[in-house]
């Protein structure tokens, strides 16, 4: 497409390229570049955006997402405890639509790399020149086979993507009596949002400790340990909800028993419990399986850290949970902002010729909240490391809350507040 | 007209091939007259400043809660990570996130959010 390469050309000339200094003589193009955004999640609605907003509206930007709104995983836990509720986690698309991003509510069911085009649950064909798939996971439910079929899914929830499991297990707490178990199961690591499994731990325990004081928390953790902020969550459930929460590592759970509502395990004893809560191991989206861009243990996509090109099928792009991360990086919704940062940077870059940005750096907070209102976060930088080809966290840099703290509390909502409009408007 | 136009482009295009730097001065120069940015990608401060604006707000602008960074003086952003980066200035998480950025990164940050509209 050489005609429109040269449009698009002269517009990024003046934008894309060289935004701060010259946004005076930037011209918008019509027909530009196709871009097709798979997935409004925090790493797609970020590249989204950015791509737009960079390139003056010189690119032709479609999202495409399943969902009519943004439901943030990330203090979706709260809602569990029930000092929050789904709509105080729930963001429109208007924002973006507003900005000249076209939205399209369609599960896209396929990608032709050979073609360049994404087709979607309505039989309509999207033309692209980069396609960005940012589809989040999908559960192996296959490793957990009593629970390899729609019924027990309705019974036993995971609540691991917000929105109607999140409503459906808060009902579930709150039908439990007084004197229940509340039994959680960890998948190994890698999984999405390493910290959250234990802070749901913390709501559910912060709600029993108000309304069912004699019911407990069983967390079944298919790992050696706890996977992150360790000694804060230890500390919360040692003090703040002694006698409630209880926490077994090295439990890693074969199969659910749904009609006697029991976990089974490799090694440990069975567990019974009145509200199961299974988070089962996950991989890629279905959609990065059918691009054949999952090319790491049959679950993950990798990446090249520049530019987040999927390092088998050209001109497609991978965000998010979905990736093969770098050493340390974890699989969080902060994470995929910066992952659709550096994305859509190196996008624009293509299409105007230029080598991707070589020194890409990106950064991760994330806040756990204890209680309702106290909370401890951890934080990382990650440089491009040429050498490596890959993004390492800076020795020195980083860490955690000494203590969780209500001071952070107040951050943790203003951090949402900012990403979700970084992401959204 | 037309056909200097195109000659124009295939130049252009030539370039992109080949010489994608270059591509970027030429941008850079007949679109302002300013000089070339002294990085590798022209967008770098840009790039960089992303990074900040999960938590301080798109360009830096906050929606509250968190400082906004647009429109601050480049001397008082850079003193600001400076003395996070140090440890002089108490702070849950800045001082954490300051260490993982070099100076010369977190000149071009300053400089690119004091030239942000607030």
């Amino acid at each position: 497409m050489p005609m429109q390469r040269r449009e698009f050309l002269k517009a990024l000339g003046a934008t894309g390229i060289a935004a701060s200094a010259l946004g005076g003589c930037a011209s918008a193009a019509r027909g530009g570049p196709k871009v097709v955004v798979v997935g409004g999640g925090y790493g797609g609605a970020t590249v989204a955006k950015y791509l737009h907003m960079w390139s003056n509206g010189a690119l032709d930007v479609t999202l495409v997402e399943a969902n009519p709104a943004f439901v943030s995983c990330p203090l979706s836990n709260l809602v569990l405890g029930g000092s929050k509720q789904l709509a105080d986690i729930t963001v429109s698309y208007d924002g973006l639509v507003k900005r000249g991003v076209k939205v399209i509510f369609a599960t896209a069911t396929a990608i032709d790399t050979e073609r360049g085009l994404v087709r979607l649950s309505s039989g309509r064909e999207l033309r692209y020149d980069r396609a960005v798939l940012s589809p989040g996971i999908d559960f192996l439910y296959d490793q957990v086979p009593g629970l390899n079929n729609a019924v027990a899914q309705e019974k036993v929830l995971h609540a691991w993507k917000a929105g109607p499991q999140t409503v459906a297990l808060r009902r579930q707490l709150e039908a439990m009596p007084d004197g229940g178990v509340y039994a959680i199961s960890i998948p190994r690591a890698p999984y999405r949002c390493p910290p959250g499994p234990y802070e749901r731990a913390c709501q559910v325990a912060w709600y029993f400790k108000q309304a069912k004081p004699r019911s407990k928390v069983l967390i079944l953790d298919g790992n050696e340990d706890v996977t992150s902020k360790k000694g804060l969550f230890m500390k919360a459930w040692n003090e703040d909800y002694k006698g409630i929460v209880e926490y077994r590592p090295n439990h890693v759970l074969i199969d659910v028993d749904v009609a006697t509502m029991t976990l089974k395990f490799e090694t440990a004893d069975d567990v019974k419990a009145s509200v199961l809560n299974v988070i089962p191991p996950h991989r890629a989206g279905a959609i990065a399986a059918q691009a054949g861009v999952i090319t790491a243990n049959n679950r993950w996509c990798e990446v090249d850290f520049l530019t987040f090109e999927s390092i088998k099928v050209p001109k497609i792009h991978v965000l998010g949970d979905a990736i093969q991360a770098a050493p340390l990086m974890p699989k969080s919704g902060h994470m995929a902002n910066q992952h659709g940062k550096v994305a859509a940077a190196a996008i624009l870059n293509a299409f105007a010729g230029v080598a991707p940005n070589p020194t890409p750096v990106l950064n991760n907070t994330c806040y756990s909240f204890m209680s309702d209102k106290d909370v401890a976060h951890v934080c990382s930088v990650h440089q491009y490391d040429k050498e490596k080809k890959t993004l390492v966290t800076v020795p020195g840099s980083g860490g955690v809350s000494p203590a969780a703290n209500a001071v952070e509390g107040e951050y943790a909502f203003a951090w949402a507040k900012n990403i979700w409009a970084d992401a959204l408007t | 007209m037309h056909e200097r136009a195109s000659k124009r482009a295939s130049i252009i295009e030539e370039i992109a091939v080949r010489k994608p730097l270059l591509l970027a001065s030429f941008f850079l120069l007949s679109c302002s007259g300013h000089a070339v940015a002294q990085t590798a990608d022209p967008n770098l401060p840009r790039n960089l400043s992303a990074g900040c604006s999960a938590c301080h707000g798109t360009n830096g602008v906050s929606l509250g809660g968190m400082p906004g960074l647009a429109g601050q003086s480049k001397a008082d952003l850079v003193r600001k990570m400076q003395d996070y980066k140090a440890g002089r200035t108490p702070s849950t998480i800045m001082q954490q996130l300051a260490k993982g950025y070099t100076d010369e990164q977190i000149d071009l940050m300053a400089g690119w959010f004091a030239a942000q509209k607030p």
